[in-house]
């Protein structure tokens, strides 16, 4: 049957050499939208080179030691939340709140240790603690109430911001006033050169790293993805689809909190006026990342290449003598192209 | 070819106890009877078809036998035994596996992924008790030997994603992971209702392949040439009972319709 069926074609394209090459060019598309469907990190990674190599061009401090330096501390507080949100939206969820609960841990901290005389590493805790139950509120009520997720997070980003200004009496608390350990995240690890790395860089690095494993090579993986992909057929294969859900939120809080303590190391204080940016940036490295919105399919490392680029954008362009303004409409384009090429991948035919 | 099987010796229900067997099941909603009385008995070795008209109460039924409904009253008995499912959970630990019409398969995850998809196997030691580490190794070449059984060996790689699969090569993944795992039924939800006439074939004789390793299967099906072509007893469903059972070498497909739709009165039972 096979083949009859190529013997019929390869006798009627000889006569169509024109064809014949469109036909190439076509599964060449093809198979390039193949290999990004099959690997989706290499259209960030190789956004990420690209533009490295640009900026290196354009300014040669770009490469130096320290500015690398920079740039990964840079965005070691915005990849960390992303991370969560990355889960979140592996599930077809969105968390309008990361940000929110993670300023929020920050000032809920360090008015712990400061105001109350908590002890350091327990304020700490406690921290982490309420930021997995901020978490669990919104996986609650996404699973429980059955509320859309967008709905959800939008109401306790309103709730979150209103809080951490009543709990804060919108005041700012230096990392000097604070216990050392709660500001310790901002301290260099070690550093070689002008290269430093931070212990906040390193907690987040960690993070990567545990839920890279946890979601490639677990149970609890597959599920958030399946979970994610159809959550219809993945109940109908027996997963508990909504205890996927909560732990998933339930997760990102912690995350998030993690991202508090980092938070305060990076500005050596807690202040509620800070991160309402980290809302809706972390959804951006997300999506910059390849982690496709309609849930289902990316990878925490994409969300990683994801802040980078951020980070890589935003501080090339400074170095390349561009006007600040224009960073966030460069962000937007590129933002653009990924979730377009998101899209396109997904078609893949077989 | 078709295989051995009792429509070629109709008597011996007598002796051989149904693996499967629904007595007197009723399901309302409020006013609404979904089943006014199921019953049903599925056999060793067997392709049992269920056909009926839209709202005959098929699909509550099955619904009811794989555990996504449970009944108000009436018994369900697995080999002899009763078995009461409160969930589709309890029913596949019962080995009753259902492939849903809606496929129930993550088109994003791998075929391997997504046969054990539910009950993931994990490494053994340390590795698996502690770190919940996955023996992807083991799971895929299990994958694969599900699959090359059922005669679907040709699939590519078993590490691609379901979603770059055609509706049959899907199908197949979705019956090949219930025979995988059905130990006593497997129930097909009109498996051939999205396919082209090749695949529809294809999946025909995956059924097939099923049934011939020992498994007896429940198909609910639409298409009368394919439960005609397939089924060894065919099952009736009609205004929230059954009809009547009959065969394929007994009636004829427009006898059948004509029963199923009440134009003509259900003869007697075969079995």
């Amino acid at each position: 049957m096979a083949s009859d069926t190529s013997g019929g074609t390869t006798t009627a394209q000889p006569d169509l050499p024109t064809g014949f090459d469109e036909n190439k060019s076509e599964s060449m598309l093809n198979r390039i939208q193949h290999v990004l469907h099959a690997n989706p990190i290499l259209g960030p990674l190789a956004v990420l080179v690209v533009a490295i190599i640009a900026f290196a061009i354009v300014n040669g401090r770009f490469l130096s030691g320290a500015n690398l330096g920079l740039v990964l501390q840079q965005v070691t507080v915005i990849a960390t939340i992303a991370l969560g949100q990355t889960l979140i939206i592996l599930t077809a969820g969105i968390d309008l709140s990361a940000g929110a609960i993670a300023v929020f841990t920050s000032i809920l901290m360090a008015n712990m240790a400061v105001k109350l005389g908590v002890p350091g590493i327990v304020a700490i805790i406690i921290g982490l603690i309420l930021g997995t139950a901020m978490g669990a509120i919104n996986g609650l009520l996404v699973t429980r109430i059955n509320l859309p997720p967008f709905i959800v997070t939008l109401a306790t980003l309103s709730i979150y911001f209103s809080l951490n200004s009543v709990v804060s009496r919108s005041e700012t608390i230096r990392g000097s006033d604070m216990p050392s350990i709660m500001t310790a995240t901002g301290n260099n690890a070690f550093r070689i050169g002008g290269f430093s790395l931070t212990w906040g860089t390193i907690i987040m690095l960690l993070l990567f790293a545990i839920f890279f494993y946890s979601l490639g090579s677990t149970s609890w993986g597959k599920h958030v993805y399946a979970t994610g992909d159809d959550v219809e057929a993945a109940r109908l294969a027996g997963i508990r689809t909504d205890r996927v859900l909560l732990s998933v939120y339930l997760v990102a809080g912690l995350i998030y909190a993690i991202g508090a303590w980092v938070l305060m190391g990076r500005l050596a204080s807690a202040s509620p006026n800070v991160g309402t940016e980290y809302n809706l940036n972390s959804i951006t490295a997300v999506v910059l990342g390849g982690t496709s919105l309609f849930g289902g399919r990316g990878l925490v490392l994409g969300t990683l290449v994801g802040a980078l680029i951020v980070g890589v954008f935003q501080n090339g362009l400074q170095l390349a003598g561009v006007d600040v303004v224009w960073q966030g409409t460069a962000i937007g384009l590129l933002v653009l192209i990924a979730v377009a090429l998101d899209q396109w991948i997904r078609k893949v035919k077989a | 070819m078709s295989s051995p099987s009792l429509d070629k010796e109709q008597t011996p229900e007598a002796t051989r106890e149904p693996v499967l067997q629904a007595k007197g099941l009723v399901k309302r909603y409020g006013k609404v009877t979904a089943i006014a009385s199921g019953d049903l008995e599925l056999y060793p070795g067997e392709i049992l078809a269920v056909i009926g008209d839209n709202g005959a109460g098929k699909t509550s039924l099955i619904k009811a036998l794989c555990g996504a409904l449970v009944p108000d009253a009436g018994e369900i008995r697995l080999d002899g035994q009763v078995v009461h499912f409160k969930s589709p959970m309890d029913a596949r630990q019962a080995g009753i596996e259902t492939v849903y019409q809606t496929l129930a398969v993550a088109p994003g995850l791998d075929i391997a992924d997504n046969l054990f998809l539910g009950r993931e196997e994990r490494k053994p030691g340390v590795l698996g008790s502690v770190f919940r580490m996955l023996d992807k190794k083991h799971m895929k070449s299990e994958a694969a030997r599900h699959m090359s059984e059922l005669g679907v060996g040709t699939l590519q790689n078993i590490g691609q994603a379901v979603e770059s699969l055609s509706g049959g090569q899907r199908q197949a993944v979705a019956v090949a992971r219930s025979a995988a795992f059905g130990s006593k039924v497997v129930i097909l939800d009109e498996p051939t209702a999205a396919l082209g006439v090749k695949e529809g074939n294809r999946v025909l004789q995956l059924i097939r392949d099923v049934r011939d390793r020992g498994l007896p299967v429940i198909l609910i099906s639409h298409n009368m040439p394919h439960v005609f072509e397939v089924a060894d007893r065919i099952h009736i469903q009609r205004l929230g009972r059954r009809a009547t059972v009959i065969t394929p070498q007994s009636h004829t497909m427009s006898e059948a319709v004509a029963i199923m739709t009440g134009a003509a009165e259900p003869p007697p039972a075969v079995a």
